[in-house]
């Protein structure tokens, strides 16, 4: 056991139980994965990506490259999670990822032998020939032999959620400039939000032991904590990662509900999904420490010196029991200091300065490097050159140390991540050797703390008090008189090393991607010299790590190759998200019956009962078919209900078309501005069919308008245009005549409605209704209301299917009644129920046109119905209908087709063209719109937009459907195939 | 984001459909002709800064907007009832 006796922020008193490959282990609650593993002296827990090299714990952070662990069994497993960012829970399961058969013994660890083969860009240049044995072969092969966690192939289990928050002041990281922002800003009464990835917030205030004020810095923490918890105005989520910033102050977070819960309840999400909309945003999100790139510097028990004072005062762990330093700044020996502190012992501190004063605590070599280690499976050796002559060492003197951690710190990159979402780029400071955050860089963002360079508590806790400062000035707050705490210690001093040269063996940069020196140096030789070329070529800050530790380390090595500077050489982009996001939480409520609302028509239930096979349009789910038994095929269900309505009576629920009610005294006028035939001519009783354009001149809609009053006026939309063509009237009515006096609202939802036609329609209606329905108070095109009972109905005498037929409307409470009435009357005239295809069948028929035909491109002369275009006013459209691209010879007009010879199949979609030309794009004479087979004629029937179509009845054409390989000879005909001088609709 | 409706106070950008330029406020009268009912159609300034738009509250009171934008920034910088302002120009 390396748990240290005293110490850290763990819960001693508190024992956890969890599995890692199958052995039972115990840390305590505030444990991580990583620590309660380090604890156990664990330290092999990963394989690299590519070379299946042995890994351990480097980080402890959200950047760790190695340490990616599956928790979780089956359906309910995640892979890729990183251990260092884990709780432990009861009876957690976790297992190691890329390793077969065993995490000891990995038979793909063959490829780290084959490497030479494996370098950046290898499979441009390795797996070429034959090229055939890309897909078959090569591809799959090293699919398997490369990659990070497995999906289980299950259904995920895990439920996920969607959030959305809204603040005065986001603040993104709750270190101490973020609290210190939040506490000043809190105080001033502003809507401040803080989010931190971390379990616990406090950032390094948790990992280091700093005095505030004199006291220890836990002391401050807990007490600003405290106070900002009994702020009603500030929200304080942890375990919350800011992903993104996007644009209009809108920021992404994943907020991490129930992974650190082993028996959340079922209803608890796993993880939440926010967008956050912030007026200001305060960006402290720290900084993350680099490391050095030398020779086996991917060894179990290599860590970042960050991570080790974390591992040391947080969680109470020695990584260690005999450990090495290898640094080129202060927090080499800052770490040291907490070692020894610690009890732990601290064999050498590697310094690559030179001109540092010498620390006497412990052996201190100065100007010297790691040049090689030993231990495969964990650190066991490493070697130490001087480069420099100091006191006690030669240049050039090589020695052995026996140590079992090392600890590497190469200084600290900002991160800036977030400040880049939207296109800035970062501003280099020589001082500290590192990247920081632009100014203005994100509209209304203010970046505070390490991630624009105060690399001091102190400085930080400033620059906090400071950014909170500048967001009150800008929203108007009233600033408190508070005062930022003293910090003891000074900046980082800091002399910038990247790399040790002139080493054997392979440097990593990139520890998630297996990307090294060497790889950089390969893709500076064949010329991928900008770091955008760099990072593609080598695949260096590709993995899900990003690049967070090996990005700067591979810059620099490249500025080096190219005599440029840091600088010059440019970073490469930042992209969201900041951390990897599950797809699952992204996908939140986009599966399932969550996907998107369902609308149910009144007739649902008895659907229902009857076996209806359902079709969504739109939101709304119809019936489309309502099958009999002996029916096995929808054709047959679909053909006897289209005989039916042509030879007795069917019943089909309507109710999903849009219904708009329009009143005022300029309801008349306004709806002769908006359709463009004529409406105020309508007679009060009477319906017409209508036609409404775009301002463009195309056919937005069609429907029918009936006149209840002089002054009232009920209109119908298509079931999918209902949204649109209310938003177009609402349009009409505020942006262009607001002097109007008219008023409407949509009554789909509030009225039931149903058709009833065929040739025993009337008897039907007469049966239903209080008084005979008689064609003196009901011609054709008709509407008035009708009495059942107690029950006033609207009724209109309005056919969509060729034969007489009415349309019902209820208040929608008496749908579901008024379903069961109509079914008994209909099926005591030897009728019933059609659904949505027989619907179809009809109105093909009889010629009538839906969206299939007014697709957007139609004008109404398009189809047949340019005489409804009033030349006695002016409607929407109506100008811009007339132009000349748009009334001349050459256009596609609506038609219908029969086939003409041995194949009768017609298919929607396919291309028409002249016999004898070849079937080829710059010959196509039109293409199917719809089509059906007609029960009544006996033979497939289509309607189709035909190149002049209407001079052209009565030839053939050929029909051909590339993709089902399918060619039919076709007569061009009138679209109306029943009825044509309309004596069935009449009656 | 966030816009001011003036009927309900301060709302999503989710609730608001957009349109686009308050140019669509303009149109010819009838008999204006071809060229002016192309241009009120098709022809749009292209500003940076600030842009006149049309949004609609559809998710909410159904009052069509005339919004002031950044378009650089995003920034809100009015918000009035389209009816209004139209009435403000008769």
């Amino acid at each position: 056991m390396s748990r240290l006796a005293k110490g850290g922020l763990i819960a001693r008193d508190r024992p956890v139980r969890f599995r890692f490959d199958g052995r039972e282990l115990t840390g305590f609650e505030g444990d991580t994965l990583a620590s309660a593993l380090l604890a156990h002296d664990v330290r092999l827990v990963g394989r690299s990506f590519k070379y299946h090299r042995p890994r351990g714990i480097l980080c402890a952070g959200s950047e760790e490259p190695n340490a990616l662990v599956k928790i979780g069994e089956g359906g309910a497993s995640t892979p890729n999670i990183r251990a260092t960012t884990q709780e432990i829970y009861q009876g957690l399961i976790a297992h190691s990822q890329n390793r077969f058969p065993s995490l000891r013994f990995d038979l793909m660890a063959v490829n780290d032998l084959m490497a030479p083969f494996f370098s950046a860009g290898f499979y441009y240049k390795t797996f070429m020939w034959p090229a055939a044995f890309w897909e078959r072969f090569y591809e799959p092969m090293i699919r398997r032999a490369a990659g990070l966690g497995a999906l289980s192939g299950a259904p995920d289990l895990a439920r996920y959620d969607k959030g959305f928050a809204y603040c005065d002041l986001l603040i993104i990281g709750a270190g101490p400039a973020g609290l210190m922002a939040a506490l000043a800003a809190g105080r001033a009464g502003l809507d401040v939000l803080v989010a931190d990835e971390d379990f616990e917030a406090g950032g390094r205030l948790n990992s280091e032991t700093l005095e505030l004020d004199g006291a220890p810095a836990r002391d401050w923490l807990t007490t600003t904590l405290a106070e900002l918890s009994s702020m009603e105005n500030v929200r304080l989520m942890t375990r919350t990662t800011v992903t993104g910033a996007y644009d209009g102050g809108i920021y992404g977070a994943v907020e991490r509900v129930s992974h650190h819960l082993g028996d959340a309840p079922d209803a608890v999400p796993l993880e939440v999904f926010w967008r956050i909309t912030a007026r200001r945003v305060i960006l402290a999100s720290g900084a993350i420490e680099r490391p050095i790139a030398f020779a086996d510097n991917d060894r179990p028990g290599i860590m970042m010196a960050s991570a080790v004072r974390s591992y040391v005062n947080r969680f109470a762990v020695a990584p260690g029991r005999d450990v090495s330093i290898f640094t080129n700044n202060d927090e080499g020996l800052r770490t040291a200091r907490d070692l020894v502190a610690a009890g732990i012992g601290v064999v050498a501190v590697i310094d690559t300065r030179a001109d540092v004063a010498a620390d006497d605590e412990f052996l201190h070599l100065r100007g010297a490097e790691v040049i090689a280690t030993k231990g495969r499976l964990g650190l066991r050796e490493i070697t130490v050159r001087a480069s420099e002559q100091t006191r006690g060492q030669t240049r050039g003197q090589i020695q052995r140390i026996k140590t079992d951690c090392l600890v590497v710190s190469g200084g600290w990159n900002p991160s800036v991540h977030l400040s880049c979402h939207l296109g800035a780029r970062p501003v280099w400071r020589e001082d500290i050797a590192a990247f920081i955050a632009a100014r203005g860089a994100v509209p209304g963002m203010v970046v505070a703390g390490a991630a624009c360079g105060e690399m001091s508590a102190g400085a930080a806790l400033g620059s906090g008090l400071a950014a909170a400062k500048t967001v009150m000035a800008a929203l108007g707050g009233k600033v408190a008189r508070l005062r930022a705490p003293k910090a003891g210690e000074e900046g980082v001093k800091i002399s910038a090393f990247w790399h040790v040269r002139g080493g054997k063996g392979r440097a990593w940069l990139d520890f998630s991607n297996d990307v090294t020196v060497k790889d950089v140096a390969l893709a500076h030789r064949e010329n991928f010299r900008s770091v955008e070329h760099m990072k593609r070529y080598t695949t260096l800050g590709m993995a899900p790590d990003q690049g967070k530790l090996a990005n700067m380390g591979a810059l620099a090595v490249m500025a080096d190759l190219t005599g440029r500077s840091v600088p010059e050489t440019g970073t490469t982009t930042f992209r969201p998200p900041y951390t990897p996001v599950s797809m699952g939480v992204l996908g939140a409520h986009g599966r399932g019956v969550d996907f998107a609302p369902v609308r149910r028509v009144p007739s649902h239930e008895l659907a229902r009962e009857l076996g209806a096979e359902m079709v969504e349009a739109g939101l709304w789910m119809r019936p489309a078919w309502y099958p009999r038994a002996g029916e096995s095929h929808w054709r047959q269900s679909c053909d006897r209900e289209a005989l039916m309505v042509r030879q007795r009576v069917g019943i089909s629920d309507v109710t999903s078309l849009g219904k708009i009610d329009v009143q005022g005294p300029d309801a008349a006028v306004f709806l002769d501005r908006v359709y463009a035939n004529m409406i105020s001519t309508l007679k009060v009783g009477r319906v017409r069919y209508a036609v409404m354009l775009r301002e463009d001149g195309m056919v937005l809609d069609d429907g029918t308008v009936a006149r209840f009053g002089a002054r009232h006026f009920v209109v119908t939309t298509t079931t999918a245009a209902a949204g649109e063509v209310l938003r177009h009237l609402d349009f009409c009515a505020q942006v262009l005549w607001p002097d109007l006096d008219v008023m409407f609202t949509s009554v789909t939802e509030q009225w039931a409605q149903f058709a009833v036609a065929g040739p025993k329609s009337r008897e039907l209606m007469s049966a239903l209704c209080d008084a005979e329905i008689t064609d003196e108070a009901f011609a054709f095109m008709g509407c008035g209301e009708v009495r059942l009972g107690s029950l006033v109905a609207r009724l209109f005498r309005i056919s969509f299917s060729g034969e007489r037929a009415y349309e019902i409307a209820v208040p929608a409470e008496y749908g579901d009644g008024l379903v069961r009435l109509l079914d008994q009357e209909a099926a005591r005239l030897g009728g019933g129920w059609y659904g949505m295809e027989a619907l179809n069948v009809l109105r093909l028929e009889k010629g009538y046109v839906t969206h299939a035909e007014l697709d957007g491109r139609v004008t109404a002369d398009d189809v047949g119905l340019g005489a409804m275009v009033s030349a006695k006013k002016d409607c929407v459209g109506k100008v811009m209908s007339q132009r000349e691209g748009l009334v001349c010879a050459e256009r596609l007009q609506l038609v219908g087709l029969k086939p003409a010879g041995a194949s009768k199949q017609l298919l929607g979609g396919a291309h028409l063209f002249n016999l004898g030309d070849e079937p080829v794009r710059q010959n196509d004479q039109g293409h199917i719109t719809s089509q059906c087979f007609s029960p009544h004629l006996g033979h497939p029937i289509a309607q189709a937009m035909v190149l002049r179509g209407r001079s052209r009845i009565g030839e053939t054409v050929r029909m051909v459907d590339h993709l089902r390989e399918v060619q039919t000879l076709c007569e061009i005909c009138s679209p109306v195939f029943i009825d044509p001088d309309g004596g069935r609709l009449r009656g | 984001m966030r816009l001011k409706c003036p009927l309900c106070g301060d709302r999503d950008a989710r609730e608001f459909h957009y349109r686009g330029a308050a140019k669509l406020m303009e149109r010819p009268e009838a008999g204006a002709g071809e060229a002016a009912f192309y241009d009120y159609v098709y022809l749009r300034e292209n500003p940076v800064g600030a842009n006149s738009e049309l949004w609609f509250h559809e998710l909410g009171c159904r009052a069509w907007l005339c919004v002031s934008r950044d378009v650089s920034s995003h920034e809100i910088l009015s918000v009035e009832l389209a009816d209004a302002v139209k009435r403000g120009q008769a």
